[in-house]
């Protein structure tokens, strides 16, 4: 290996993903961390003084984040104080033990943690989703409940806003995927860097420009304990097109990443194309773009035992909604108890014989019925 | 020729989830490139899924290799295949 290209006399020991520069360990390490507070200060992520949530899942991003974050914190002088928020899916042999990482980060960077799970917020894991759905469609089940979960628990940590360790790359693929499908609305949000998610806690990506390959490096020469296991129902994801798509494009040429992100925040969307407007969901009071938000029509799905209901398009989910509506127009059971226990979980309506089908108390809970001391660990 | 290989990030997963391996490359005319110890690995250490690991002659794009697949293997090098794994 040559010289460190920063010239600081020490021998090179890596080749920089983005670049293809040689660098020593410690000029890497500051390339890196230089590029992330770059983009915090020119993007004015942070007011000083603020709460962070930082979305832990115990993987390479968000440990490289967690650990940057604390960092400039410190040397810049941000003045943040930063948490971290954790969301168990219920995923036996990967988030059980992807959470030990995190409670490892937790004492490691000296941040509390908060941890919400699924079947406390839902009703459902992940494992029982999947037995129900099968591994095509559970992606899109676990990606719009933790987008929801993550919001509720940054609501209930008061944070004033919620990091996520989406790198370049998982940009990359995101613009490139809403291409492929022709999502607009998406294709013209997906690149901002900080995002409100309608309740007033703004969503920011740090690690925006920061490659892929460049934070697992980072993680290994910075010997940052991580949780490298796939999800175990992660291979049937349509994102894994793009990815492969995009990892063999970097292969031609690493700049594509970046040029692809530019080209996405670059993109004007034509006016006349359809834009939804932003409303709140009828059943939970969660930011929807239509009248029921998602996360609740997956639900309903799952409890009525039509669980491919929010999988596709909107308006296929409206007719069977209103069909369903005719049908169980004469709900005969008192609505504290139509299809729920005491505990709050949800009971086989079979068994119940309930004729509104669950549609009256089946939908996430509101925030300020959460049980936090129950999230707890 | 005595080599130090290593596997991180997942990829030490494939190779009966041991992370650090001494290999020892039997003697042959030409130099051992880089990507000649990829093909041995999977011939020889590799004990599940190779299409995870080799795409055309050359690491899946996911696998760093902190060189190019020309560099000249010497004796006692250490080398690392660290994987990046989406999610997380």
């Amino acid at each position: 290996m040559p010289l460190c290209s920063a010239k600081c006399g020490k021998k090179a020991i890596l080749k920089r993903p983005k670049t293809g520069d040689a660098m020593c360990k410690e000029c890497f390490f500051e390339a890196f961390e230089n590029e992330v507070h770059f983009t915090i200060t020119r993007a004015k992520l942070f007011k000083p003084n603020a709460t962070v949530a930082i979305a832990a899942s115990g993987g390479k991003d968000s440990t490289v984040l967690a650990y940057v974050m604390k960092l400039l914190n410190k040397k810049y002088n941000y003045k943040l104080k930063l948490l971290l928020l954790s969301i168990d899916e219920g995923i036996t042999g990967y988030r059980d033990d992807s959470l030990d990482t995190v409670k490892q980060n937790r004492d490691d960077y000296e941040m509390p943690l908060k941890v919400m799970s699924y079947k406390d917020l839902y009703g459902w894991t992940m494992d029982e989703i999947v037995a129900e759905i099968g591994r095509k469609n559970n992606c899109t089940f676990c990606g719009v409940f933790r987008r929801q979960a993550l919001d509720r628990g940054a609501n209930l940590l008061k944070v004033d806003y919620l990091a996520t360790g989406h790198n370049a790359d998982d940009i990359a693929e995101t613009v490139l995927m809403n291409i492929l499908r022709g999502d607009l609305a998406r294709l013209n949000r997906c690149t901002s860097i900080i995002t409100d998610s309608g309740d007033g806690i703004p969503r920011v990506k740090p690690l925006k420009y920061a490659y892929e390959k460049e934070i697992v490096m980072y993680a290994y020469f910075r010997k940052l304990v991580y949780f490298s296991t796939e999800c175990v129902f992660a291979p049937n994801a349509y994102r894994g097109h793009a990815r492969v798509l995009l990892k063999d494009l970097e292969k031609i040429d690493p700049s594509v990443i970046m040029n692809i992100i530019q080209s996405g925040e670059s993109i004007k969307v034509n006016e006349t194309a359809n834009m939804p407007s932003l409303t709140n969901c009828m059943r939970c009071g969660y930011v929807s773009s239509q009248d029921i938000c998602k996360a609740c029509v997956l639900l309903e799905g799952l409890n009525k035992g039509l669980p491919r209901l929010g999988i596709g398009k909107s308006s296929k989910v409206k007719r069977i909604l209103n069909e369903n509506k005719l049908k169980n127009n004469s709900c005969n059971i008192n609505a504290s108890t139509c299809c729920r226990t005491s505990t709050g979980d949800v009971e086989d309506i079979e068994d119940k014989k309930c004729l509104c089908g669950g549609s009256q108390t089946i939908k996430s809970l509101p925030v300020d019925k959460i049980m936090s001391d129950k999230l707890t660990i | 020729m005595e080599i130090n290989v290593e596997f991180g990030g997942g990829a030490e997963l494939l190779f009966d989830n041991k992370k650090v391996h001494d290999v020892l490359l039997p003697h042959k005319e030409k130099e051992w490139i880089l990507g000649d110890l990829l093909v041995w690995l999977k011939d020889n250490l590799l004990k599940e899924r190779p299409e995870l690991f080799l795409q055309d002659e050359s690491v899946r794009p996911g696998i760093l290799v902190l060189d190019t697949v020309n560099y000249v293997i010497k004796p006692n090098d250490r080398i690392i295949f660290i994987s990046t794994l989406h999610g997380g």
